[in-house]
């Protein structure tokens, strides 16, 4: 550990380290507005310090490495840290009335720094570059949220953390397992190492075995993390977590955990398995399970009657269309990583979308206790603001022209046909039209529906500066994003030159 | 004793422990299946690491410092493996306690309201 590396981790430590900090403040008397101000600041702090490290403003590191090649801090781990970070701060300044309110005012100061401890592990999972320590961060990143997900100890709380326990219990010694064996056939655990032994290997005799090995620990990385990516044969979890969780929870849950997980899996494959031949294998991989998530998370989405289940369908159709970035490999003899740069551009623009729509569900579940979509009917007459929020982000979710979502869609849809998966691209275009469906439904309940009269009484109580500030600024970002995609684009460019 | 007869009993192992996951009802028996499983990834960790660097030495000739720490890399995954699952397991334990408080029983059947 040298001063680099210190350079290097400073957004890591810092957020640790203030984490630790309020911790302890939270058992003092100090007021619980001032706490969760501070909480906004070192996020805005770490965020600089981020920023810091893209364009070396106060101090630019020797090299990118440190820790013995095992933590690399290159520009697509800091987009992917940029994201993160945004999405944490969004949830912690969008949610201060569900901080403040009854159920969670004696124990918000855990709740924030277990979040806080959530986002460390995302953070040293989207730059770590060998297998331990994406483990460890990996397990870092899933454990404050399984507290988080039982911390109000009732009966739903604790249901969806066990169901969350189990199954990254689970999911994640599968990944283990995969781990071991690509350990195992290349004898390292440096991602760039195992490229470099993979590389050799296939110009050897006797390869047939270690490619079939090779795929098997494929298989089973993919597996492993198409937990935390919300992807096919582990999807199940998805629905009734976000139905227990507590709503800022689910929020985080939806963007953050998935970001940090796409950013890993792009990182191994791009980096280990970048042999031409093992690329087309897995590229297909990608493709086949990135149609079937699409379809079943808007088939299961059509006739959901809670809107954050039916957001946690719409979450697992989502990952079906960021994985076509990822089956859309360049063909066999351009190396420009288009397909990813893709994906970026949509986890970006959904981060926004979904954060806008979750800070609004989370005030009006806050206020009113009641989760069904009949529940929001007439809700533009009862705030109009936040419904113009709640249908900006829905139009994105859509895919309407004026919104980041479209675009998005545009753009991967256009990668699928140009590395030859067309029907992918059908596939997605039937599943858009599909998804407006159940789109289109919550938004004639906000739009077109009377409300009920009791409903009328509590316009006042709605109001909070902070979440129509946060909501007010993710809406525009969506439309503006949607208008001008060229600066996202860029960036996403300048992050892919990691290879 | 060859890598092939290790890498049997951890797969046997796995084996058991996500059959123990799949068809327990008690919440602690599934936590002593997982602890199951992570125990057979230690010994598939253990097992790679000490049969992998007779290679790294014939490659070479001597041992070199890379190769050592990519062979004994594996004991660190095992170490790590441990540590980790003993985090979980101090987790698991306090999921254990708010379930009988709700409940007043480990069965994981009663934590079924959540379904379509």
């Amino acid at each position: 550990m040298n001063l680099n590396d210190l350079k290097l981790l400073s957004p890591e430590i810092f957020l640790s380290l203030s984490s630790l900090f309020l911790l302890v403040l939270s058992l003092s008397k100090v007021d619980a507005k001032k706490i969760i101000n501070l909480s906004i600041i070192s996020l805005i702090i770490t965020i600089l310090l981020v920023c810091n490290l893209w364009f070396g403003w106060l101090f630019e590191p020797s090299t990118k490495n440190s820790l013995l090649g095992s933590f690399t801090s290159d520009k697509f781990s800091l987009f992917f840290k940029l994201l993160i970070l945004l999405a944490s701060l969004i949830t912690v300044f969008g949610s201060f009335q569900y901080f403040i309110s009854e159920r969670t005012k004696n124990y918000f100061g855990e709740f924030i720094s277990l979040i806080f401890l959530s986002v460390v592990g995302m953070m040293l999972l989207v730059s770590s570059t060998e297998l331990i320590t994406i483990y460890v961060s990996l397990e870092l990143s899933a454990l404050p949220i399984i507290v988080l997900l039982s911390i109000h100890r009732s009966k739903l709380g604790i249901e969806s953390g066990i169901k969350f326990f189990i199954l990254s219990a689970f999911s994640s010694a599968i990944l283990l397992y995969g781990f071991i064996y690509l350990y195992g056939l290349t004898g390292s655990t440096n991602l760039l190492l195992i490229q470099e032994y993979i590389s050799k290997m296939s110009l050897t005799e006797g390869s047939t075995f270690i490619k079939y090995g090779l795929i098997v620990s494929i298989v089973l990385i993919i597996a492993g993390f198409s937990f935390k990516m919300a992807i096919v044969p582990w999807q199940m979890w998805i629905p009734d977590v976000y139905q227990g969780a507590p709503t800022p929870v689910a929020a985080f849950l939806s963007v953050a955990s998935k970001s940090s997980a796409f950013a890993v899996i792009i990182r191994i494959f791009y980096t280990s398995f970048s042999n031409e031949d093992l690329m087309l294998d897995w590229s297909l991989i990608f493709a086949v399970l990135a149609a079937i998530t699409m379809t079943l998370g808007n088939l299961f989405a059509l006739n959901q009657k809670n809107i954050k289940r039916l957001l946690g369908y719409s979450t697992i159709a989502q990952a079906g269309y960021i994985l076509i970035g990822l089956a859309a490999i360049p063909g066999t003899n351009s190396i420009n990583f288009s397909g990813i740069q893709g994906s970026m551009y949509y986890l970006a623009g959904y981060l926004f979308t979904n954060m806008s729509i979750f800070i609004v569900i989370t005030i009006i579940i806050t206020r009113t206790k009641d989760e069904t979509i009949d529940g929001l009917s007439g809700f533009i007459k009862i705030s109009p603001v936040y419904s113009i929020i709640l249908l900006v982000g829905l139009l994105s979710l859509i895919g309407m022209p004026p919104t980041v979502g479209f675009m998005s869609k545009v753009i991967i849809f256009g990668f699928a046909i140009n590395s030859g998966y067309p029907w992918l691209a059908l596939v997605g275009v039937v599943n858009s039209v599909l998804a407006a469906f159940y789109y289109l439904r919550i938004i004639r309940f906000i739009v077109f529906e009377e409300p009920p009269k009791d409903k009328l009484t509590q316009v006042h109580l709605l109001r909070n500066n902070r979440t129509i500030l946060a909501g007010a600024i993710c809406s525009i970002l969506v439309l503006l994003l949607g208008i001008i995609p060229f600066i996202l684009l860029e960036m996403s460019k300048k992050a892919i030159n990691f290879i | 004793m060859t890598l092939e007869n290790l890498l049997i009993l951890s797969a046997a192992l796995f084996s058991i422990g996500i059959y123990g996951v799949l068809s327990n009802r008690n919440f602690i028996s599934i936590i002593m299946s997982l602890e199951l499983i992570f125990n057979s990834l230690v010994i598939a960790a253990v097992a790679f690491s000490r049969f992998i660097l007779p290679f790294g030495i014939l490659d070479d000739g001597d041992i070199h410092s890379s190769t050592l720490r990519n062979a004994l890399s594996g004991h660190m995954f095992g170490i790590f493996i441990i540590a980790v699952a003993a985090t979980e397991a101090a987790l698991a334990l306090a999921l254990v306690f708010a379930l009988s408080r709700v409940n007043n029983n480990l069965n994981i059947e009663n934590v079924s309201e959540m379904r379509e």
